[in-house]
């Protein structure tokens, strides 16, 4: 996985709240059996209206993405995140992620920022017309209005987001640990 | 009163756990891995390029439903049908090919046993009371309703389970769901558990595991039960236990994978002291007023989105929050409807009964007796019954129920996802309304400008013999020998 310290730039000003993973990328796109080539069908319908913040000039290439609460419901597809990274956004900033999504996005060094409300309304204004920093490090994003938005993170997933740590990497490493537990369980639970 | 009285989901999570970290985490043990075609290949092509091999084939089920066409599979000679979306097909090809080269045993699209995964653990006796279960799939929800630690994982956490056989999880905050006094008997599990979205909100169970109890959840069969723990994703939870309980054990004796002889006897003992101790806590308790529950339907593009079929769509402007006024404002302009309207009466020209939250012979059986006697009315283009696998299948038409729903003009196919997600070639017509008995009325959800009405299987059937969104309580009556 890609370290991730630093994320500056523009951000899309989204901001719509319940965002489902069928918005991020509809299902029709899942019929592939690579990680790539999906950002072309990200946000989809949103795309199919105009003056939608993804195909606004102003905000091209943009790494961060501002979305309003809840957002990643629904479908557990980490195709959501794939498409999302492609679409070269490295962090999401919202009031609530979703269990599932929150958890796809940082297994793809996609960083998913909680914030309460009022500064996320905050950051949607200060997004149309400048950039935003994110520092994990400090866990803090600012603005240039001296804005600075403390975050919460689970520490483990910092320490691999920082360190672009590979999970499966780190568990195998207590492979010992898993053939003990399963030793107790053939035993205590013969049936499972 | 036991010492440390503990939750459903804690002494389930508790088992588990192989490791403890610092941080609060854990590494949590996965007894069970159900796989499908969508969100496996990446996971096996990545086990693949690392050299790993997948830990537990045993533990482990494959089975293609998101895909796969509901029409036949093999001509009249039994040739397998070539399937005509050349990416569907190699997705499915790549499970055929994945699953035998992992070791992993592998139901074929063609199998008399194969179905959507989640219909088949159960009735396969794969999912079993305290164990924990995961697939990619956000139902996965489902099974909590035999007592299954089970929830949705992405495809990153696939090939986790699958090298591993364990998940890095942190533990969940506890809601209670109890949903007390009796529910109506013209109210179905589905309208309970849009009811109980609708009250939690979309949100509402982010960051908790839900346990459903009370006297109206222990009198739910354990089918219904599938249905409502199925949705808890819809509530934003992760997983939706319920306590096994008699109706469990009965439902999984003998299954095909279920436990037997002395182990079974052993199984039924440690199934028994799951239930939540007296005097446990949880985080947040949510009571339900199962009297309070009609039939419902959805009238938005959220599955919080409900009102009881007597009911009208709702004015934005009566939504005390901005962001719930312009998502209303929003759902309204997609679904093509106005505040004020009344849902008793809105045409529907398409109707979808199945999905791994309605797909199952009591749901089936519901939807053909108010289908008896009765035709599939002209306005409507598309009405399609798919069951939830092929056992389910061959037990409606074992009843006799695949003629009720033919003789009405219904199309009676082959198991899978199909018009829950319109991976496949099910689709609804942008534009067009359909009364579906799935999960999930997002936008585009059943095809590109599909505008889904979420319903129980009797009230898709009353809308597909009526041409509308109906009560079912005030279908015209069948008069014997008179049958349309």
């Amino acid at each position: 996985m890609k370290a991730v310290k630093i994320v500056e730039g523009r951000a899309y000003p989204l901001g719509e709240s319940n965002i489902d993973t069928d918005i991020i990328i509809p299902a029709h796109y899942l019929k592939t059996t690579d990680r790539k080539g999906l950002a072309k069908g990200a946000f989809e319908s949103i795309r199919a209206k105009e003056g939608n913040v993804f195909d606004d000039p102003e905000y091209k290439g943009a790494p961060i993405l501002i979305a309003g609460d809840n957002f990643g419901c629904g479908s557990s597809r980490e195709h959501a995140a794939w498409a999302i990274n492609e679409m070269g956004i490295e962090a999401v900033i919202a009031p609530r992620f979703s269990d599932i999504f929150s958890g796809n996005a940082f297994k793809n060094g996609l960083l998913t920022v909680v914030l309460p409300e009022a500064d996320v309304e905050r950051l949607l204004e200060v997004a149309k017309t400048d950039p935003i920093t994110l520092d994990l490090e400090n866990q803090v994003v600012t603005t240039p209005f001296q804005d600075r938005f403390h975050f919460e993170i689970d520490p483990f997933r910092k320490r691999c987001l920082l360190e672009g740590l590979d999970e499966i990497g780190l568990t195998l490493k207590d492979q010992d640990k898993i053939s003990q537990y399963e030793d107790v369980l053939a035993s205590d639970r013969p049936w499972v | 009163m036991t010492k440390n009285p503990r939750t459903l989901y804690e002494k389930i999570w508790d088992a588990h756990i192989v490791e403890r970290r610092e941080d609060g985490s854990a590494l949590v043990y996965i007894d069970r891995h159900l796989v499908h075609e969508v969100t496996s290949p990446q996971a096996f092509e990545a086990l693949r390029q690392a050299g790993r091999p997948l830990r537990r084939p045993d533990r482990t089920l494959a089975v293609p439903d998101h895909n796969v066409p509901t029409t036949a599979r093999v001509d009249g000679e039994g040739h397998l049908l070539p399937i005509a979306d050349p990416q569907s097909a190699k997705q499915l090809e790549a499970l055929a090919k994945n699953a035998p080269e992992f070791g992993v045993r592998y139901i074929s699209a063609t199998d008399p046993e194969q179905g959507i995964v989640h219909v088949v653990g159960p009735e396969q006796g794969f999912t079993l009371p305290g164990t924990t279960l995961v697939c990619g799939d956000s139902h996965t929800a489902a099974h909590g309703a035999l007592g299954a630690l089970a929830f949705g994982i992405g495809t990153s956490e696939v090939e986790h389970v699958m090298a591993t056989q364990t998940l890095i999880l942190n533990p969940a905050k506890t809601m209670e769901v109890r949903v007390e006094g009796k529910l109506s008997p013209d109210v179905s599990a589905k309208d309970l558990i849009l009811h109980i979205i609708h009250v939690l909100g979309t949100a509402g169970g982010t960051g908790y595991a839900i346990e459903y109890t009370g006297e109206a959840i222990r009198n739910l069969s354990i089918e219904e039960r599938l249905t409502v723990s199925n949705m808890s994703i819809e509530a934003g939870a992760r997983t939706g236990l319920i306590a096994p309980d008699e109706k469990t054990f009965a439902y999984l004796f003998a299954r095909p994978m279920s436990p037997k002889g002395d182990d079974w006897e052993k199984a039924v003992r440690w199934w028994k002291s799951l239930a939540t101790d007296e005097g446990a806590v949880y985080d947040k308790t949510v009571v339900i007023h199962a009297d309070e529950v009609q039939p419902s339907v959805t009238w938005g593009t959220s599955p919080e989105d409900v009102v009881p079929i007597t009911g009208v769509v709702p004015d934005p402007a009566s939504f005390p929050d901005p962001a719930k006024q312009a998502a209303a404002r929003r759902s309204l302009e997609y679904m093509g409807l106005e505040p004020g309207q009344k849902m008793d009466g809105l045409a529907v020209e398409n109707v979808f009964i199945g999905s791994c939250t309605n797909s199952r012979i009591e749901d089936l059986r519901a939807a053909a007796s108010v289908v008896w006697g009765r035709h599939v009315a002209d306005n409507v283009k598309q009405a399609l019954v798919v069951p939830g696998s092929g056992l389910v299948k061959r037990q409606a038409e074992a009843e006799g129920l695949d003629e009720v729903f033919k003789a009405a003009g219904f199309e009676w196919r082959e198991p899978g996802c199909s018009m829950c997600l319109a991976m496949n070639p099910d689709k609804v017509p942008a534009g067009e309304r359909c009364a579906s008995t799935s999960n999930r009325n997002f936008v585009g959800r059943q095809g590109p400008g599909a505008r889904t009405h979420l319903v129980s299987p009797a009230m898709a059937a009353a809308a597909a013999v009526t041409g509308h969104l109906t009560d079912l309580r005030h279908l015209a009556p069948v008069k014997m020998g008179e049958t349309a």
